[in-house]
């Protein structure tokens, strides 16, 4: 009974909302419960209030949900939706869908994970992360100096099967550092000495933790751990601990920039981070949305940067970085 | 299946049958196979321990040098004993015919209870850290009840309460991670079950000099595992109660017949799971040190995988603590070995795979000597 009232309601809302004559923008995240996105909702939520229109959100059920995501537009599109922002799960599956929106007249703008092909979307605003991989690895190299040449570097990644953002981060970190990256799109093909170790954290703190394990076993002379995001190097971290390698003598990197990767940071356990902008990221979607005009795009790239900025409390000459202070203030979740 | 059929017949046709179906165990046995179907039909914990020999065997030449090292091995024991924990209270749950999809994310609730609570919220950790207690059990009561009073299948519930679970840690946790110096600051005790422990240092401190024991490292995660193990072992094989898990998983029908309140038996079974998972909530924030509300996505699958692995049957009524710690071991130690062999993650899944398969191919192999 409660059900159907609950399901003639929603029915009734979806229809009404185009009388009604409410604008309707949507956002649509790959999980509802990774802190990035709880935070890039937080930052729609605002933008919405402020230019009185109304936000739908919906997120796929775990990260990898393609078709959460496809019954999300489907929905929006039946909302009468304006456009929504998205950030897809599957960057080659979700396309025909998109493509669906569009020819209804919705405004589709991606965010933080680019398209494949990127053009089928009206937009996409996204982290570097190639860049952001560089800025760490060019700060780890100015770190450690004339010893870099003889580093032993640890690489904690996200997946096996390799996704964007992961090879993106790992290649962009290696070509910071001065490592020939070979094919600049998938990494384990290097032969770089200085390299020891791939393992795969799942960006998890406790799985983290295990590869961390697993790579000292193999490498128990490492003086430089790369970590796909901050959760990964927590657990990082613990491992080294257990060994007593907590005591300056690997430096450990990261990126996202979550307030406690920042304070990480200022405790010194984190060497250094590259901070990206989700509020930043969500809040420009939903205003071009909106407005209907999208800001200029360098051809060259294919998307809009919205940022990425080293965090370290020890600045290398000619890494451009900002203090912890500064990244407390901008951080997420 | 067939166990049971043959078990409401039996309770059915009275004792002077029964005589008859106990005796069909000891039908001679002719052959080896025949004779290892036997023998692993008495000894059925004995086929996990033959397993961990081999893949200690294959590993020990696969990464020489490192995989046979003390330190390994004390290494896979830290890995493997949130996932033996939550095995624990996943037995309980199986041997009763059931299922706890729930567990895994019981444990994340319970850990965001205890750490959120202490450190964000600033209560004391006397008061946070049985809180988190409890609010295991209350989730292991929840599934108890629905279990028994809607005559659900353990499996349609646990899915339901798994998600309703989730969604709650969601809420109470904004999402948000604890770090590790914040927790050491508000709530150190949360984190004991990280410390190391040298046994070579603590046995030489009191004179004796056990050099067999160096290089291996303990924490008190590990001896809390094996304390709680201790006492569920205890439980099932020397209480009443735990005879009436065994004989509730066995044939719900004849162990009423036979004057056990199968209900009040899944109520508490369910809670004891759940107040179990809560303990491996504070093995979990010692290992990683503080809370990730991330953390532990596929925990309730690897706790089923370690409970199979270790030869519970999956149709309840057989099975044992010994074989799920065992069968965590298994998991840990090809997973281990497998790394520092040098393979991809994607190889460590494939022989988990295999081995739940052969695992399972085995105990219906033995059943068939009682059929």
């Amino acid at each position: 009974m409660l059900k159907k009232l609950m399901l003639a309601g929603s029915l009734l809302a979806l229809t009404a909302a185009p009388v009604m004559a409410e604008e309707v923008i949507g956002l649509i995240t790959k999980t509802e419960t990774n802190p990035f996105f709880v935070k890039m909702r937080e930052g729609a939520q605002q933008k919405a209030q402020e230019l009185g229109v109304k936000l739908i959100t919906a997120a796929g059920k775990y990260d990898g949900d393609n078709d959460g995501q496809v019954a999300a537009i489907e929905n929006l599109i039946a909302a009468g939706a304006k456009g929504f922002a998205i950030v897809p799960s599957d960057s080659k599956a979700i396309v025909p869908t998109i493509q669906k929106a569009r020819d209804a007249g919705l405004k589709v703008i991606v965010l933080d994970t680019p398209l494949d092909p990127m053009n089928a979307a009206d937009a996409t605003f996204a982290t570097d992360n190639r860049k952001a991989g560089m800025l760490i690895g060019e700060w780890a190299k100015g770190t450690l100096g004339d010893k870099a040449k003889d580093a032993r570097i640890v690489f904690l990644d996200l997946a096996t099967n390799q996704p964007t953002v992961d090879f993106l981060r790992d290649q962009g970190f290696m070509q910071g550092f001065g490592i020939d990256v070979k094919d600049p799109n998938k990494y384990g093909d290097e032969d770089d000495p200085r390299i020891c170790t791939h393992e795969i954290s799942q960006g998890d703190q406790e799985k983290g933790r295990t590869a961390m394990e697993n790579a000292l076993q193999k490498c128990p002379d490492v003086n430089v751990v790369y970590t796909i995001n901050e959760p990964a190097a927590a657990g990082a971290w613990e491992a080294l601990k257990a060994v007593g390698k907590d005591d300056g003598s690997v430096l450990l990197v990261s990126i996202d920039g979550g307030c406690p990767g920042v304070k990480n940071v200022q405790a010194g356990t984190l060497g250094a981070t590259s901070q990206q902008y989700p509020l930043k990221m969500a809040a420009m979607a939903l205003e071009a949305i909106h407005s209907g005009k999208i800001p200029d795009i360098d051809p060259a790239v294919g998307f809009l940067d919205t940022g990425a900025q080293l965090i370290t409390a020890k600045p290398v000459d000619g890494v451009p970085s900002i203090s912890v202070e500064e990244g407390l203030k901008l951080c997420w979740g | 299946m067939s166990d049971n059929a043959s078990g409401s017949a039996m309770a059915e046709r009275g004792l002077k049958d029964a005589d008859q179906t106990v005796a069909s165990f000891e039908e001679p046995e002719h052959g080896l196979i025949r004779r290892t179907q036997g023998f692993l039909h008495r000894f059925p914990t004995s086929i996990p321990f033959i397993v961990l020999l081999i893949g200690i065997v294959i590993f020990s030449f696969a990464a020489p040098g490192k995989f046979l090292a003390p330190f390994n091995f004390s290494l896979i024991l830290q890995q493997v004993t949130i996932i033996a924990i939550l095995g624990v209270a996943q037995t309980l749950v199986i041997l009763t015919a059931g299922i706890d999809l729930s567990v895994g994310v019981i444990m994340i609730l319970a850990s965001v209870v205890m750490g959120r609570t202490a450190v964000v919220y600033g209560v004391p950790v006397e008061i946070a850290f049985p809180l988190g207690l409890l609010a295991g059990f209350a989730c292991g009561l929840v599934n108890g009840l629905i279990v028994t009073k809607l005559r659900l299948p353990p499996f349609i519930v646990t899915l339901g309460t798994w998600s309703i679970f989730g969604a709650l840690n969601v809420w109470y946790s904004k999402s948000e991670t604890i770090r590790q110096a914040d927790m050491q600051e508000a709530a150190p005790f949360l984190q004991w079950t990280g410390t190391i422990l040298r046994p070579y240092n603590f046995f030489a401190s009191l004179g004796l000099d056990w050099s067999f024991l160096k290089g291996w490292v303990l924490n008190y995660g590990s001896i809390v595992m094996l304390v709680v193990a201790a006492i569920i072992w205890y439980v099932l094989n020397r209480t009443a109660f735990g005879r009436h898990v065994y004989a509730t998983g066995d044939d719900p029908d004849a162990a009423r017949l036979s004057g056990i309140n199968t209900d009040r038996t899944l109520i508490a079974v369910y809670a004891l799971a759940g107040f179990i998972c809560a303990i491996a909530a504070w093995v979990l924030i010692g290992r990683i040190g503080g809370v990730s509300p991330q953390a532990g996505q596929t925990a309730n699958l690897d706790s089923i995988t370690a409970v199979v692995i270790g030869g519970t049957s999956l149709f309840g009524g057989r099975g044992s603590i010994v074989g799920t710690l065992v069968g965590a071991l298994i998991v840990g130690v090809f997973r281990n070995g497998l790394a520092l062999s040098g393979l991809e993650l994607l190889w460590q899944d494939f022989a988990v795979g295999v081995l739940i398969i052969v695992a399972v191919t085995i105990d219906q192999w033995i059943r068939k000597i009682s059929a």
